[in-house]
């Protein structure tokens, strides 16, 4: 099947998703990644890479996070950033999402960070750019539905390769509402495509997908047999909406059986990393004792976000 | 008028008959003879069939018109000679005045016959019953809640004991309200990995069982519309076995993909009831092939700009009255089943399912027939379908299978 995140060439041509990338190119992202993190330690933290470039960051699901750092990245690559709040403009008058896109490529955009509430919607945004012609036009997903966000994945990927150097010995254990994660889902494809050997999912049935064994998982309803000898633990949010009703009886019950604390975390390694990608409910997922603690790289990890991001976009827009 | 079909493999699966290079005489908008001419029967109209098969005309169990005309040109450019009409319209079909409407438009179109389905619940609600004898008056040949579920199963009952005393059939589309209405896929490993809200295949056998309870104790008729899955199959084969009056569908694309073919969010292979695994496919497949499902095409035309959406957001559905011959003709080659029996699928069963004389070549049965190329390749584009619904998964594929001729009552509609 034709593969729409990679030109004729096989080059990376819009981020879509972690799945189904080759591990050279995840590798390419990393190694990028990691030249720029010099950067951002300089006083003048710019690169021109981007100069005259115009990155339009498209929120139809409000994230001010998110699209903060794919600000700051965009503009330490020089470029012109155009911010578009689209959950109260255009589509609220109606519009379609691809007449919007029609919009801005006549104002000459060259790359869109979309984020969207619709599994799929950056995959119809790189298809039409492709039907139109415009493939001088990139797509970077900044996370759509529950499908994918592989900017955070690949971040999440630097930051365990920061610390822990080789992903070929590691076991990785993903815990909370894996079900409607879309961090999630780009964390085990990058794992799984890394080469890490042991890829496991920690959570109650009801925050579980079907045939989660299928994407080379390792499914675990016990907390404490999921984290037993991991060397990375990645707790995901839980949301509020989730917390009270069909999925789960209640925060406390949640936090009980699958809230990360001092005493779980010590059936890990002892040097396992803590890993979340924010923001995070004290208390619900994790106990403030782990999430400001020694183990954890929660803060980190955003740091590295924009370096990952930086990469990516001077990727994309290169090739 | 008299009209001669000369040279073409005539094909009754009803009767048995697969004849080569044969003759059919049709005098006064019936059949009159195979083979040897009726005394006296002079053409006014020679067809010549060589190449082609002469089969009766499809009888379709499930397309909606959306735009009649369109619609209706686009069944017999299919061979469809008769549509059964979901009454999921705009207003639903729930008073005998909309259907008596509906029924005459059809005629003064005078293209494929129209056999609409009357909403067995006013508006569909699933709440209050609609006059079914008025409607079964005004030309319905059923009743039905296209594809809306009852929610209330005590409504369900009723609705089922009410039509059992007038023994009008019921179709039924299989699915469980609460465990489908927030679901978009097939809930397996490509929803788990495009992170698409799943309906799980208990949305459907739940439903059957409940259906087959109902059957039981109130000995209506019913039909139970495309089913998705293998699970799904086996009820209703064990409820057949076991002697209750219920038959049931599949929509061809059900028989062709599974979820696999949503790929990269390809919403034109968005359908509801989902597209499910491969061992699903199969046991769909089989019961068709075991002469227990009938096939039909589910025909749903959906305007571009609700394809040109994320997959969650497109509408369900195909375009189908005018790929259900070749769709069937592509299936029965996969399955290595004969032309005949898969002929069988979409002329005699539906007919046999709603209780109609028609779907056969009998002598003295009315002249609804097909003759198509079963070799001819064309190329499925937007330009090639006459239906308003272009939204098909096929786009841009060869197809087999090309309608030469269509006739209904005995004249030249396509």
């Amino acid at each position: 099947m034709h593969n729409p995140q990679l030109n004729d060439r096989g080059e990376l041509t819009h981020l879509l998703s972690t799945e189904g990338l080759p591990r050279a190119i995840l590798t390419q992202i990393l190694d990028t990644a990691e030249s720029f993190m010099e950067v951002s330690a300089r006083e003048v933290k710019k690169v021109p890479l981007l100069r005259g470039k115009s990155v339009f960051n498209l929120f139809f699901e409000n994230s001010t996070r998110t699209r903060t750092t794919f600000e700051i990245a965009a503009k330490r690559l020089s470029a012109d950033v155009i911010n578009l709040d689209i959950g109260r403009s255009s589509t609220a008058k109606g519009e379609t999402l691809l007449d919007t896109i029609d919009n801005l490529c006549a104002m000459h955009a060259n790359l869109f960070v979309v984020r969207h509430a619709s599994s799929g919607a950056p995959y119809l945004i790189a298809e039409h750019l492709r039907r139109i012609g415009r493939d001088d036009i990139h797509v970077v997903n900044a996370g759509d539905g529950r499908h994918a966000h592989p900017t955070q994945g690949l971040l999440d990927m630097y930051t365990i390769r920061h610390y822990k150097k080789d992903f070929s010995n590691l076991r990785v254990a993903i815990v909370g509402d894996i079900l409607h994660s879309r961090v999630a889902r780009s964390d085990i494809h990058a794992l799984t495509t890394l080469g890490v050997p042991e890829v496991r999912a920690i959570g109650p049935e009801t925050l579980l997908p079907k045939h989660l064994d299928k994407l080379g998982v390792h499914v675990f309803h016990d907390m404490e047999a999921g984290l037993k000898d991991c060397d990375v633990v990645i707790m995901l949010r839980l949301q509020n909406e989730r917390m009270n009703g069909a999925l789960l009886p209640s925060a406390g019950e949640y936090f009980r059986h699958y809230g990360l604390t001092p005493q779980k975390l010590a059936l890990a390694k002892p040097d396992a990393i803590v890993m979340h990608p924010g923001p995070m409910n004290r208390g619900v997922e994790i106990h403030s004792a782990v999430a400001d603690g020694p183990q954890a790289v929660i803060l980190p990890q955003v740091t590295f976000g924009i370096a990952v991001r930086m990469a990516v976009m001077s990727i994309v827009a290169g090739n | 008028m008299n009209i001669l079909i000369e040279n073409g493999r005539v094909i009754d699966p009803g009767q048995a008959v697969d004849r080569e290079a044969t003759s059919l005489f049709v005098v006064a908008g019936r059949i009159a003879a195979i083979g040897e001419a009726p005394a006296g029967f002079v053409a006014d109209e020679v067809i010549d069939a060589a190449g082609c098969v002469v089969c009766p005309g499809l009888i379709d169990l499930g397309a909606r018109l959306n735009s009649i005309e369109a619609e209706l040109a686009a069944a017999v450019a299919g061979g469809v000679t008769s549509v059964v009409v979901p009454p999921d319209a705009d207003p639903p079909l729930d008073e005998p005045e909309l259907a008596d409407r509906l029924v005459h438009r059809g005629r003064e179109i005078g293209k494929a016959r129209v056999l609409p389905l009357g909403a067995l619940t006013l508006g569909l609600q699933g709440e209050r019953l609609s006059e079914l004898a008025g409607l079964k008056k005004a030309g319905c040949v059923a009743f039905s809640q296209a594809k809306v579920p009852v929610v209330d199963t005590e409504a369900l009952l009723r609705a089922l004991e009410y039509a059992a005393s007038f023994a009008f059939p019921v179709f039924l589309h299989p699915q469980n309200h609460w465990l489908s209405r927030n679901g978009i896929a097939h809930d397996g490993e490509v929803a788990a990995r495009l992170g698409l809200a799943g309906i799980p295949v208990a949305a459907e056998t739940i439903a059957i069982a409940t259906i087959v309870q109902l059957v039981r104790d109130t000995g209506c008729r019913v039909h139970l519309t495309r089913l998705s899955s293998a699970a799904g199959v086996a009820l209703a084969k064990a409820a057949m076995a076991e002697g209750l009056p219920l038959s049931f569908d599949v929509g061809v694309h059900h028989l062709l993909l599974t979820e696999n073919d949503i790929g990269f969010f390809n919403t034109h292979a968005r359908f509801q009831p989902p597209l499910r695994t491969q061992a699903d496919r199969a046991a769909l497949s089989a019961a068709a092939a075991e002469g227990f499902a009938a096939i039909c095409s589910d025909h749903t035309p959906v305007g571009a700009d609700d394809k040109l959406v994320p997959f969650g957001e497109a509408k369900p559905g195909a375009t189908g009255l005018e790929v259900l011959l070749p769709l069937t003709l592509k299936w029965a080659e996969q399955a290595g089943i004969s032309l005949s029996a898969a002929l069988a699928r979409i002329t005699s069963a539906p007919a046999a399912i709603l209780g109609l004389a028609g779907g056969s070549l009998a002598i003295g049965a009315a002249a609804d027939i097909c003759i198509f190329d079963p070799a001819a390749e064309w190329q499925l584009t937007p330009e090639a379908l006459k239906s308003r619904g272009k939204n098909s998964p096929w786009l841009g594929c060869r197809m087999s299978g090309k309608v030469r001729r269509t006739l209904v009552g005995g004249r030249i509609v396509y």
